[in-house]
């Protein structure tokens, strides 16, 4: 049995600044961006990337590209190549841009884009879906009748880095959450080769029930704590 | 004075909702919180909360960007949470709605057809880049309530024989609810059950080119009247 004490315990995670943390990030990278609205969105991680000018030909997959969200900056800077998520109709810009061309954007419903990042961390490539059966968002996508009824082949996804935001960490890695800041921040988590997230507070190993860990260390790579603003 | 038909319509699809887990879209929907009976029906967000309570007061509670962390699916309205209310992430919460766990979903409609079709995302000619969680709501939820004005801005019929718009999902509405008609699907028909009194029943039709049968069970309301909250 292996037994230590809590100095002893090393999981590999890192605790940097905003600006090490997205060092890290590769060219042409692709990003999954945790957030639903104002809750769970990484916002210093994301002011760190739009500060890491030489970025470019990113992938986003995020729920939604707002134009008053901190990384519609590298839209207007044209850093970006495609984004991924559900909803992006609000944003006006960016619609007239896949318009003309100069970005693509790929259109998932909700749940299909949250289950999709959920798989691709659990190592399933593709599942089939009830959802958008028989409309446009299936077209040139395989279908198959189970059950009686029609599904959708959708393909799961995984990315390159994920930028997340959680409540705390622990010294270890590990993460709890709060209320609706959950959203997509666990699945992402499990889904990128490399995970950063921005915390609100850093605390001792022991201090989080393990009973209320969300995201255990395992799918943590670098925590960021959040300077006050 | 007229008659508030966002507030007429939400009031009626109140009356649709007795018990159990319901989902409220955007728009005419959101009203319906205010006309449920209180305590019987708990209210899902797609963001995350089984739950949901009332809106915090405006004047007492800021927004701040940074630090929110309990908002409805607009991703930026402040609410509250009742006493026995729960928080999840995306998977949960999709799982609830997909995988067959809500009682019902109120959502608003551009279009729905006599077979219960319905369009409620996008229109021709423009750019489709929004759907949100409305087809894993439309193709998940027990019963799928449409709200919806029964003409468009136009004044074009949006109850018809086949939408023309983009589907969210097909074959899943079960109730219409317009300012001047409730209509329900059974058994793959679709009836008409209860209309206002300041039409007849042939100027209806006018207004609604879907094929539908008059209900046994079709009755004639006043508009003027509140709907009586069960």
């Amino acid at each position: 049995m292996m037994n230590g004490t809590i100095d002893q315990i090393q999981t590999g995670v890192e605790f940097l600044n905003a600006d090490e943390a997205v060092k890290r990030i590769p060219e042409a990278a692709s990003i999954m961006v945790g957030g639903f609205g104002f809750p769970g969105m990484p916002r210093q991680l994301s002011k760190a990337l739009v500060r890491r000018i030489e970025l470019d030909q990113l992938t986003l997959i995020m729920n939604s590209l707002g134009s008053v969200s901190t990384l519609n900056a590298l839209f207007e800077q044209n850093r970006i190549k495609k984004v991924i998520g559900s909803f992006f109709s609000t944003n006006k810009e960016l619609v007239v841009a896949y318009q003309e061309g100069k970005v693509e954007i790929e259109l998932l419903p909700q749940g299909t884009f949250t289950e999709a990042i959920r798989l691709g961390g659990a190592g399933i490539p593709a599942f089939f879906t009830p959802t958008a059966a028989g409309t446009v968002l299936a077209e040139g996508k395989e279908t198959r009748i189970i059950n009686g009824c029609e599904h959708v082949l959708e393909q799961s996804l995984t990315a390159d880095v994920a930028i997340i935001r959680a409540h705390k960490a622990d010294k270890a890695g590990n993460l709890v959450y709060k209320k609706t800041a959950q959203n997509f921040n666990p699945a992402m988590a499990t889904a990128a080769k490399l995970t950063i997230v921005e915390v609100d507070e850093i605390v001792e190993v022991g201090e989080l029930d393990p009973d209320s860990i969300v995201t255990p260390f395992i799918f943590v790579d670098i925590v960021v704590k959040r300077e006050e603003v | 004075m007229g008659i508030d038909i966002k507030h007429y319509i939400a009031k009626r699809c109140a009356q649709e909702l007795t018990s159990g887990v319901v989902n409220l879209g955007i728009g005419i929907p959101t009203l319906v919180a205010d006309y449920l009976p209180k305590g019987s029906v708990t209210l899902h967000s797609e963001n995350g909360i089984l739950g949901v309570g009332p809106e915090p007061d405006p004047n007492e509670f800021v927004v701040d960007p940074e630090t929110i962390d309990l908002v409805n699916a607009s991703g930026v309205q402040p609410i509250t949470a009742l006493p026995h209310a729960s928080y999840f992430d995306s998977s949960l919460s999709f799982t609830i709605m997909r995988g067959g766990h809500l009682d019902a979903t109120v959502i608003g409609a551009l279009q729905v057809s006599e077979t219960g079709d319905m369009a409620s995302w996008a229109v021709p000619g423009k750019a489709v880049l929004g759907v949100g969680g409305a087809m894993d709501l439309v193709i998940g939820a027990k019963r799928v309530i449409a709200a919806m004005s029964h003409l468009s801005p136009k004044g074009e019929p949006k109850i018809l024989p086949d939408c023309n718009y983009p589907l969210t999902a097909k074959n899943r509405v079960d109730t219409i609810v317009t300012e001047y008609a409730v209509f329900k699907f059974r058994e793959g028909r679709m009836y008409l059950v209860e209309m206002v009194d300041e039409l007849t029943l042939e100027q209806l039709k006018e207004m609604t080119p879907a094929t539908y049968e008059v209900a046994e069970d079709f009755k004639v309301v006043k508009r003027e009247e509140e709907p009586v909250l069960v």
